[in-house]
Formats: C-alpha cells, structure tokens, sequence
C-alpha cells in the first residue's frame, strides 16, 4: 500500500470523524432552544416538532465513542500506520506458540512411539480420535466409513497401503488419484464392455460376451494400473477392483451405472496434505487413530 | 370507490391506488416469504424436509431473504414512502407512469426472484443473489422510484421537507448507489455472470452493500416510516428537531464505514478491520437517536399504549430496534465477533432486528394506514390487531432467544480444549446441541407468520366490507 492510500485514507476518516464533532457541537447550539416546549412551527400532515434539547447521556455517549474510535485507530493503526504494532498474523503467531508452549510436551511424548503401537495407548487413541472429528470427519464421516467419493478407513481395505508408515505418508503429503477418462479411446461400447468384466471379477451379474470382450481391452488398457489381475497396485493408489468394495459408488444407484460414469470421465480424488497444516506430531497420533480402526 | 382522495389544502388528489397496491402485496409477500423462513427453520430442525434440489435448504434460504427482505419490506417502504410523501408535501405523486412502472416492476422483479432462485440460479452474492438480467431490472425500477420521490418533493406545497422523507431520499439513494456498484459483473451468459472485483475487494465491496443493505434499506427507510406514524398515531409532535437533524447525518455518514466488521480475522487489511469496527461502534448513538426521538415523543401520551394496538407494534418496534442497534456495535468488536461469527447468535441478531423491528413497524403503519385507503374508520377488528401484536412479540422473543443460546454455546464449544490440548468437541456436536434451539426458533417463527395469517384475514375482511358499504351507499343514493 503506497503512502498515497494511506493519506487518502487519513483524510476521509479524518473528515468523517471531525465531520461528527461538528455536527454535534453546531447542532447543540441551534438557535430558537429557549423554550423547550415551543415547536419548530412546522406541520406535516398536522404533525408538529418540538426542538427539545438533545439527552444529555446520548451526548456523552456519542462524544465517548468517538474518542474511543480515535484512540483505538492511534494504538492499532490505519493504512501504512501500524500504531502498536499489534497485527491479527501476530496475535495467532502468539495465540499458537502458547498452545504449543503449554500442550506441545503431551503431542510429543507419543511421536517416539511407532504409529503401530499407539493402539494400545488410551490416551493417544482419544486424542487422535478428536483431531480426527475436526479434522477429517468432514469427508470421511464421524465413524471414519467414508461416503461416496471418499475411502472407508475401517474395513482395512487400502488404496496405498495400510501400514503405519504408508498411512503416516497419506497424511504427510496428501494422495491424488487420477483415474482417466476412457470415453473417447473405447467408445461406449468399448466402456459397456470393460464395465462388464470389472463386474465379474468382482463377483457380481455380468453379461458373458460384453466381458469376454472386456477383458481383452482390459488386458490393453487397464492391467498397466490395475494389474492383469485387476488386484490392483497400491504404489500408484490403483485400487484393486476383485475385492467389490468401491469408491465410487452412489447408494441407491446402481453399480453399473457408477463404473459407467468412472470410465467415461475418469475419476480425480484428493486428499489434502496434512503436514502443514497439523504439524508432525499431530499427523503422527492422527496416523495412530486411524491405523487403529482397523487393527 | 374513487382512486384519489381531495387532500384538504388542495385541489388536487393523492394517488392511493398504488399505495393500496403496494400495501396489500406487503401483506401477501410478508404471508410468503415468512412461510418459505418458517419452511427452512423446519429444515435445520428435521433435515429430511429437504425435498429434491427445487425445495432444499440451499435454495429456498435465499428465497426467504429476498421475499422478506425486498418483496415484504420493499412493498412496505413502497406503500408507506408513497403515502407519507404526499401527505406530507400536500402534493400528489410526480409522473404518474413511472408510478405505475416502480409497482409493476417491482412484483416482476419479485415473480422472477421466486423463479429463479429455487431453479438455482444466483449470482452467489448474499442479499444480492439476483442473476444480472434481473439486476438491470432492479435498477430500472429503482431509478424510477428515486424520480419519483424527488419529483413529488420538488411539487411540494410546504415550505419544509419533513424528516420522515430526508430518511426515505436517502434509503432511496443510497440503495440505487449499492445496488449498482455491487452487482457490477461481466456476463457470460444470459443467467450468468462474474463479480467485476477480484477476492478480497470482492468480498469488502458485497459487505459494504450488505451492511448498508441494512443500514439504508432496513434502517434508513423504516426510519422514515418511523417518523410519520409514531407521531400520527400518538397525535404527539416528534420529540426533537434537532436530535433529528444530528442523528440523520450522523447515521447515513457512519453505515457507510461499518461493513468490515463482517470481516474480521479474514484476508481483510487489519487496518480496515479496525475501521469497521470503531465505525460500528459509534454508530450506536445516532442508531439510538431514532428511538429516542420516537419514544420521548410519546411522553404525554403513554396511556394511550393501553388500548391502541396500532401504537403498541410502533414502540415495541422501536424497542426490538434499540436492542439489536446496541447488539450490532458490541458483536463488531473484534473479541465478541471471535466468539459470535459464524454461530447462530448472528441469526438471531439480524431477527431481532428483522422481525422485531423492520416487520413490526411496517405492520403497524398497514394497520394505520390500511383503513385510511379504503375510506374505513378502522381496521375489520382491533381486537384481532391485539391478538397478532402478541403473536408477534411472543415468536419474535422465542426465536431471538433460542439463537442467543444456540450461538453463545456454539461459539464456547467451537473453542472449548481438552486438558490434552485437543479440542473437545467436534462440529457435529455443536449442531446436536444446537437441536432444542432449532424446534424452539420454528415454534417462534411459527407463531410470528400465523399472526401474519391473522392479519391478512383482517385486512381481507376490510377491503371487502368497505367495498359492500360502498355499493350500499351507491345504492341508497341512486
């Protein structure tokens, strides 16, 4: 902000401000206030004014909240002018050191412990269990089962993996999936057939031909992430599709119609980054909680 | 029944039929747009209300808003703005085209809100979600109003220009001013468009509309309503010319400033947090002005409260206004703002002021001014006007009372730590707690809109009767 701006701002509180005092001060003193009963002499549709004198404590609340005003301007500043210096980044700057000041030693105590072994530490399940409800639950639900879109991280069923330390990493760096769009490579048919395939090595009604077919685009196309086995490859977070648990998959729509969807748009989950935001020790007993639902 | 009315000073006539126009479709968008607030209050409560995407949440919260707030309100400010000028000026409406246009208009406008806002389409701007084809509209008729206004207060036949009507200019104006510099945007398409400002001077531009919203249109206006009814309905001269004059410029210069308390602890300079803040609260006083200037004018005449319903929804109106204009500046400053935004005390403030003040002053000067337009003595039934005054304060007292407790305890559970330094709740816990709260504000809500119901009856009843009388006497004559 150039100094320009702040004198620009300057002049028009200022003007503001003073414009007040005037006001008041001016206006207190009008003419014709020697007696309080008289009327302006106006009428209005036979509604008349008196000119009473303005109440004393209104004044002085009025001249107080303005002199508050100017105060509170010259101790926390305007424009390029930083009066005390005090600044909102500041006051969380502070506000987070003492937290951490206070409760750093109780987050550290459990970061020498393998996130395996947190599981059998009460007070780390509890409070990896609370910065799980403010932190994660939006997404993936109070009791940690997911919903459309976003993975259940109780049924021990992993895109990358299900260790302490694969765990730990998803929350660290965050995971991006990208499944892409097979609409315009295999056409809709091409699509009907994969779909059908993936519906029988999953295990449920498939068409016989449509997945013969199916499984030679897939041998193609899809194996690369997927497998030949379509058991998928948690390296690059390529789920395994035998094991009918899915992502992506709307309740009351059928399956189908959801694998459907995936293949002819493809699919880009994101799970953020954590690291950052929470700090190393809380990543580390959020990673403790979440290795215990499972374990 | 004739359309105009001889004022007594002289020849020529007041044009009622569009205060009668306006009046009845404050009543009926007031019924409205308090049944849709009365539908989303039962959503929060029993989220399985939520029918399809036409009836959710989503869409029907800003239907509430802009039925209540513009088409109710507006239809009020229309009506009274009307009436008051020319009864004040002693000169009938300018430009007797426009006139018609400014009614016409506003109800298209209104019409296209209740379509286009269930259908999804918004411009994402709270209190400014009209998509930019209707946004042209809006300032169409507006600028119309304003010509309007002046037009009749440049043919006036008094000296003077009352105060009621320095408040109604400048609603009027100040709303034409907001109005355009907000909704600014490069369509791309007939139903959509984008914001003209980029992020954070978006966002201070849509909060010095919506703080002025409230401060101009919810204020300013009512205001002006404020100033010809309590008086009229007391028979009492307005208390203080000069705390008047004092507290009109010191209030339209002041809103001006406040609208970055909306923005506190936000991407907001922290320089003009503090401005929003210390604006606020100066802007205390010339907010109590008002009242004061309308509850000492009816020192002399209290005992009338005892069996005049009509002045009892003006004081009252004045008090709810009083409450949340002290409730304003003290939720501005930054250490109650950390504990009150976002909570549902903001909801009950902005109800506060919305039912107890805005809706109770404009049901007032309908039942003042309502029988005056049909030629009638008084209302179908005071007894009935009673009944809903209480109506009123009762579902208004719930409703603010239940948001009081559900944001305070929202705003403490939101921040409450655990000895571990974890926090101790977690949202969905707030929103649980929230649930009592929930029932009761639409158990208020439901007693405020069946005494909206009421008064629709009665007005009802009213207009028809004096039709009946009219035809009698036609008939008699003949």
């Amino acid at each position: 902000m150039t100094n320009f701006w702040t004198a620009y701002i300057f002049v028009l509180t200022g003007i503001t401000l003073l414009g007040l005092v005037a006001l008041i001060h001016f206006t207190r003193r009008m003419p014709g206030t020697t007696d309080p009963e008289e009327t302006t002499g106006h009428s209005f549709d036979g509604i008349e004014e008196y000119n009473k004198p303005m109440p004393k404590w209104w004044l002085s609340m009025f001249w107080i909240s303005i002199a508050f005003g100017v105060v509170y301007l010259a101790w926390y500043g305007l424009g390029n002018y930083k009066g005390s210096g005090w600044s909102s980044t500041q006051q969380l700057a502070d506000e987070t050191a003492a937290h951490d000041a206070k409760y750093g030693e109780i987050f550290e105590r459990f970061a020498s412990i393998p996130v395996e072994e947190l599981k059998d530490n009460q007070q780390a399940v509890r409070m990896g269990q609370q910065l799980f409800l403010n932190n994660c639950a939006l997404c993936h639900g109070q009791t940690a089962q997911g919903y459309y879109g976003f993975p259940n991280l109780t049924d021990n069923d992993w895109l990358y993996g299900g260790s302490g330390d694969a765990i730990k990493t998803s929350l660290e760096v965050g995971r991006r999936g990208q499944m892409p769009a097979w609409k315009d490579t295999l056409g809709a048919n091409g699509v009907t057939a994969v779909t059908e395939y993936v519906l029988q090595i999953s295990g449920n009604d498939y068409d016989e031909e449509a997945a013969k077919n199916g499984q030679v685009i897939f041998a193609q196309m899809c194996s690369a992430c997927h497998g030949a086995d379509g058991k998928g490859n948690q390296g690059i977070g390529a789920p395994n599709l035998t094991d009918n648990i899915w992502l992506y998959d709307l309740p009351n729509q059928d399956l189908k119609r959801d694998i459907i969807t995936t293949l002819n748009n493809g699919r880009a989950g994101n799970m953020p980054a954590w690291k950052d935001i929470l700090g190393p020790e809380k990543v580390h007993l959020l990673a403790g909680y979440i290795y215990s639902l499972s374990n | 029944m004739s359309n105009a009315t001889p004022s007594p000073q002289a020849t020529e006539t007041y044009n009622y039929t569009v205060v009668r126009q306006f009046s009845v479709m404050t009543v009926v968008w007031g019924v409205i747009g308090m049944l849709v607030g009365v539908i989303i209050a039962a959503q929060m409560a029993f989220p399985e209300l939520n029918f399809g995407p036409y009836f959710h949440f989503g869409r029907l919260r800003p239907l509430h808003t802009n039925a209540v707030i513009f088409a109710f309100g507006g239809c009020a400010l229309f009506a009274t703005s009307y009436y008051v000028v020319q009864r004040t000026t002693q000169a009938r409406l300018a430009f007797a085209p426009l006139v018609k246009f400014t009614f016409w208009g506003w109800q298209a406008i209104i019409v296209s809100a209740v379509i286009t806002l269930p259908l999804g389409l918004t411009a994402g701007k709270e209190y400014a979600e009209l998509i930019w084809p209707i946004d042209i509209a809006i300032t169409l008729v507006w600028v119309s109003y304003l010509l309007v206004f002046v037009g009749t207060i440049m043919r006036r036949k008094t000296p003077h220009i009352y105060v009621g009507n320095w408040f109604y200019l400048a609603f009027i104006l100040t709303v034409a001013v907001l109005h355009v510099v907000n909704s600014a945007a490069m369509p791309t398409s007939l139903l959509h468009a984008y914001s003209a400002y980029p992020g954070t001077m978006d966002a201070m531009v849509q909060w010095w509309y919506g703080h002025n919203a409230v401060g101009f249109f919810l204020t300013a206006g009512f205001l002006g309503m404020m100033y010809y009814y309590v008086p009229k309905q007391a028979g009492r001269p307005v208390y203080s010319y000069r705390l008047s004059i004092v507290h009109f410029w010191a209030l339209i210069a002041v809103y001006m400033w406040a609208g970055g308390h909306h923005l506190h602890y936000s991407a907001l300079p922290d320089w003009a947090q503090n401005l929003g803040m210390i604006m606020s609260l100066i802007l205390l006083a010339p907010s109590w002005g008002g009242m004061i200037n309308g509850m000492m004018t009816l020192s002399g005449a209290w005992h009338k409260l005892r069996n005049d319903p009509i002045l009892r929804f003006l004081v009252v109106s004045l008090s709810f206004y009083g409450m949340s204009t002290f409730e304003g500046p003290m939720m501005s400053i930054k250490t109650v703002n950390a504990l009150s935004h976002n909570t549902d005390w903001t909801i009950g403030h902005v109800h506060a002021g919305a039912l107890g003040w805005v809706a109770m002053i404009s049901i007032g000067a309908m039942y003042h001014t309502i029988p005056k337009l049909w030629g009638r003595a008084q209302m179908h039934s005071v007894d009935w006007i009673n009944v809903h005054f209480w109506l009123a304060t009762i579902g208004t007292v719930l409703y603010i009372a239940s948001m009081w407790v559900n944001g305070i305890m929202q705003g403490l559970m939101w921040r409450a730590i655990n000895n571990d330094g974890t926090l101790a709740y977690s949202f969905v816990q707030s929103v649980e707690a929230s649930w009592p709260g929930y029932v009761i504000r639409l158990i208020g809500g439901t007693i405020f809109l069946s005494g909206m119901i009421l008064m629709a009856i009665n007005v009802w009843l009213t207009i028809r009767n004096s039709d009946q009388e009219e035809a009698v006497s036609a008939a008699s004559a003949a």
